[in-house]
């Protein structure tokens, strides 16, 4: 079975920096505050992989991680 | 200048608005980092600095043990009886306060309202481009970087931007005065009031589509906020908004006059810019940040008093090589980046997203019209004082036209 990956955001430590949106706008978007959340259901595609990777990477309130089932 | 007298150690005397900081910081900050990491100073009353990222984020995040009810270090004190909500909310509020007043300003500077900027701001940087246009030699900061922002925050205001001379002024009072007698600092901020007061009883009067109706028109704790109030959230938006952004365009055009591969490089790959960006926002944080001790406590072994100044400088962590791999060097394609331009937890910059919309836009103009540029004269390049570092003069020779 395949492995599957999901991001998440910590919404009581996002900040709304907007790093994971500008990063990975594939995966994360801006609610009407600037903060961030995944979109849908958080599920990564393959081709998006490393956008995750370095949305999770690049997040100054490290609030954007992995759920990985 | 003049106010102070020179630093000679850094450790046990620093002063944050010496001219040996003002023109290189960097130094300052890898030899303290290395060596100290937490220095402290007599000076304003007593002030302590930390240089390691992990320590700057966490008297950052420790909102229990520090105040921000002044953010700007001088030899004045705002009283403890103005917190929660301090001098400028809410960049100056403890919690609770903070958080309240933070939603006024967070939906008008969401990236959605900003990218609504983007096409007046960058028709803007074309105009000034274009002012510029003929001659060999520019000022990028006096006839460039510090136009923007002004304009912007104006605009957004529903202040004349004929004033922007005015604001500039205020500006500098608040974040260069800091040396002046408690007097002269407390007198020069009063015209700006009068100035304020004057243009929000005309939106008292004239309720309009602009940042000032909508902050008389917000309510924080259940009530609408005061005509004071209002003027405090608008000298924050003036002073944060100002300096800043001019400070980061400057030090960015700074780094690509003198640094062709990179110049080069994002003329090539328009693409890399938004990753450009952020690593320019890393290597030259224009902001450092100042707390105020609430209480006297031992702190990692420093032992603080009650109203010791701390400041917080970002620009020191984003070159900690602790945090980042060649933290002095600036990579302009660095993929990784947790930078802390912006500040981290609960203060953010509530103007990041138009902040770095902005800088993204003049760089981007700047490149388009004037791709080929140099320092027209290196040893003449001034650096603002204090806790926003940009550079204020910064003569620019491009390649004369045909």
């Amino acid at each position: 079975m395949m492995w599957r990956m999901n991001v998440h955001v910590d919404a009581d430590r996002c900040q709304g920096h907007g790093r994971c949106y500008l990063t990975a706008p594939g995966l994360f978007e801006a609610d009407d505050l600037g903060s961030g959340r995944p979109i849908g259901d958080g599920a990564v595609p393959v081709a998006l992989q490393h956008d995750a990777r370095l949305a999770v990477a690049n997040c100054p309130e490290r609030a954007v991680s992995f759920e990985g089932t | 200048m003049g106010l102070h007298d020179r630093v000679t150690d850094w450790a046990r005397d620093f002063d944050h608005t010496d001219e040996g900081w003002a023109a290189d910081p960097y130094p300052i900050w890898d030899e303290l980092r290395s060596t100290c990491p937490v220095a402290r100073s007599e000076r304003y009353g007593g002030v302590w600095l930390p240089t390691r990222h992990e320590d700057v984020v966490a008297i950052a995040y420790d909102t229990d043990h520090f105040s921000s009810r002044s953010v700007v270090v001088s030899k004045f004190r705002a009283p403890v009886e103005i917190a929660p909500v301090g001098t400028a909310p809410p960049i100056s509020s403890d919690p609770p306060f903070h958080k309240q007043a933070r939603k006024v300003l967070l939906p008008v500077f969401s990236p959605r309202a900003v990218s609504a900027l983007e096409p007046s701001t960058r028709a803007y940087c074309e105009e000034l481009l274009e002012q510029m246009r003929g001659r060999e030699v520019v000022d990028a900061a006096a006839d460039y970087a510090q136009h923007i922002p002004v304009r912007v925050i104006a605009n957004m205001l529903g202040l004349p931007e004929a004033d922007a001379d005015v604001f500039r002024g205020f500006v500098h009072h608040v974040l260069e005065g800091v040396s002046l007698p408690i007097e002269e600092r407390v007198a020069g901020m009063l015209p700006l009031f009068d100035y304020l007061e004057k243009h929000i009883a005309d939106h008292v009067g004239n309720p309009r589509d602009d940042l000032i109706s909508l902050l008389l028109d917000s309510e924080v704790d259940g009530r609408k906020l005061d005509g004071f109030e209002v003027a405090r959230m608008i000298l924050l938006l003036l002073i944060a908004g100002i300096d800043t952004t001019w400070s980061a365009i400057g030090a960015s055009l700074w780094h690509l006059a003198r640094t062709p591969a990179d110049r080069r490089r994002l003329l090539a790959e328009p693409g890399l810019m938004p990753v450009a960006v952020e690593e320019l926002l890393r290597a030259y944080a224009p902001v450092t940040m100042a707390r105020l001790v609430k209480e006297d406590m031992d702190w990692n072994g420093c032992p603080m008093k009650a109203d010791d100044w701390v400041l917080l400088p970002f620009p020191s962590a984003n070159r900690d090589p602790a945090a980042f791999a060649e933290a002095d060097t600036v990579v302009i394609d660095r993929e990784v980046n947790r930078h802390l331009a912006f500040g981290v937890g609960i203060h953010r910059c509530v103007g990041s997203h138009l902040a770095r919309m902005e800088l993204t836009v003049a760089l981007g103009a700047w490149l388009a019209a004037i791709p080929d540029f140099e320092l027209a004269e290196p040893a003449a390049v001034r650096w603002s004082e204090g806790q926003v570092r940009g550079p204020r003069i910064l003569a620019i020779r491009r390649p004369a036209l045909p």
